[in-house]
């Protein structure tokens, strides 16, 4: 077997995974911090201030990163769940778990600066366009995704039927994503596209995209520390866990 | 066992359910009754809370209305699968000759017909209530009848999710509203679009399409979710 595809499955067995997360989460962390440092510096010192919002504008850099992580975490829970369910992988239920209370925490730094930056922008702290309360319905979903593996006492079970709400709750990425296309939004439209030209003056892109990378290991690290975690509480008791304290120890 | 070639068809077992359902629902009339009876409660309640000018009640009519009826469909989930989860019945559907999807969508669409068609019926009484206007008042059915069916199905992937969990209460409420939102904004707003002057045939086809949808694949999840709850 190729030695990749080796490793990959070997991740699937608890006390390898437990072993990588630890290393892995650390090495993320150390590696988000100077990317975080190195664009909030960007954000607040270098780019120049909006010819129309003057420096209010600087919370787009905390801003447009959570809210795509918000969209990226949930899509990645639903699809964690998905190979979860398809081919019954135990770790796989653990990292979609993993996943929701990180993404929820994304959405709620997207409400809270989002309703921040309003603020001055549009006058007031919240209003019922489509874009605000599609995100808000995506915390509300989230939280349902973590009431509902909180609720069954089977952790497997619980797992499974909490990855099932996330996959019916995926439907909802898309109507997030082009709410501002298909109804009249107050929310800004797309400026930033994957294909066809970015509308984002160049002077202000670097510490969007130096935030979307630091957002991103940030996440992995938070990932496998969590997955870390609820794999451990899984396999209390167990001679492998038990063997592994008394080393330790 | 069942003999091979004996097995019996979709539809001989689509009317053994119907008629099980239906002989149990008459059986217990007066607890079927209960969503209605909630949904005027409801209606009572918000037009003494709001006073007695009729005006100020023909305004938020529509509102209340899908309310009042989305809110008492949710009560009304619990006895889709629970019942038959309790005694075991729901495990003989594992094991039936016909898909699971089929039993699905023929019990959603008895439970419909036991709980949202009554709250239908009474629908017009509760617009006079309200003073809601006559001609918002066929808009408002046609956007029930077709709401109505969409709530039931996304509500049964909901209760059949969290029919193994004892005293399970408001979690079935706090799950479904996220998913219910579309339906009451497109059911709601068709209504708002009428009453504005606008065609409100826009939003009516928005929740015809997503109906179709929903039939389809709404009975695809909740047996999937039967099947996850009962493992």
């Amino acid at each position: 077997m190729q030695p990749i595809v080796r490793w990959f499955h070997q991740l699937g067995s608890p006390p390898t995974f437990d072993r990588f997360a630890r290393r892995g989460s650390r090495v993320a962390y150390l590696a988000a911090l100077p990317v975080f440092a190195l664009a909030l510096w960007q954000a607040l010192f270098v780019v120049p201030a909006d010819y129309q919002q003057g420096d209010s504008f600087r919370i787009l850099f905390v801003h447009v990163p959570s809210a795509w992580m918000s969209l990226f975490v949930f899509a990645l829970m639903a699809l964690y769940a998905a190979i979860g369910l398809i081919w019954r992988i135990k770790l796989c239920e653990v990292l979609a778990m993993a996943c929701a209370p990180i993404g929820a925490g994304f959405t709620v730094i997207t409400l809270l600066t989002g309703s921040i930056w309003g603020r001055p922008m549009w006058g007031t702290w919240w209003d019922w366009d489509p874009r605000l309360t599609t995100e808000l319905i995506l915390l509300f979903l989230y939280l349902g995704v973590i009431g509902l593996y909180m609720a069954i006492e089977d952790r497997r079970s619980a797992a499974r039927a909490a990855g099932l709400l996330a996959i019916v709750g995926v439907a909802l990425l898309p109507v997030i994503r082009y709410s501002v296309t298909w109804w009249d939004s107050l929310h800004q439209g797309a400026s930033i596209r994957l294909f066809g030209p970015t509308t984002l003056d160049a002077s202000m892109q670097a510490p969007l995209w130096l935030m979307v990378v630091a957002t991103k290991l940030w996440f992995v690290g938070s990932l496998l520390a969590k997955a870390r975690a609820d794999n451990l509480q899984r396999e209390a008791g167990k001679d492998w866990l038990r063997r592994q304290l008394q080393e330790d120890a | 066992m069942i003999a091979p070639g004996t097995e019996p068809g979709l539809w001989r077992s689509a009317r053994a359910l119907a008629v099980r359902d239906l002989r149990l629902v008459w059986r217990r009339r007066g607890d079927a009754l209960q969503p209605v009876l909630f949904a005027v409660l409801v209606v009572v309640l918000f037009a003494l809370a709001q006073g007695r000018d009729p005006q100020r009640l023909a305004a938020t009519a529509v509102p209340v209305l899908w309310l009042a009826v989305l809110l008492a469909g949710q009560l009304a989930l619990d006895s889709l699968f629970r019942s038959d989860a309790e005694d075991g019945s729901l495990e003989q559907w594992l094991l039936a000759p016909v898909p699971l999807p089929w039993l699905v969508l023929v019990r959603v669409a008895l439970h419909w017909l036991t709980t949202a068609v009554p709250l239908i019926v009474v629908t017009p009484l509760l617009a006079e209530m309200l003073h809601l206007p006559r001609d918002q008042l066929p808009v408002l059915l046609a956007s029930l009848l077709l709401g109505t069916p969409l709530l039931s199905l996304i509500g049964g992937v909901v209760a059949a999710l969290t029919v193994g969990i004892r005293r399970s209460g408001i979690l079935v409420a706090l799950l479904s509203l996220p998913l219910y939102v579309p339906v009451l904004v497109f059911g709601a707003g068709s209504v708002a679009a009428a009453a504005r002057g606008q065609d409100p045939v826009g939003a009516l086809l928005l929740l015809a399409a997503g109906l179709v949808v929903a039939l389809v694949l709404a009975p695809l999840a909740t047996a999937a979710a039967i099947r996850i709850s009962l493992d």
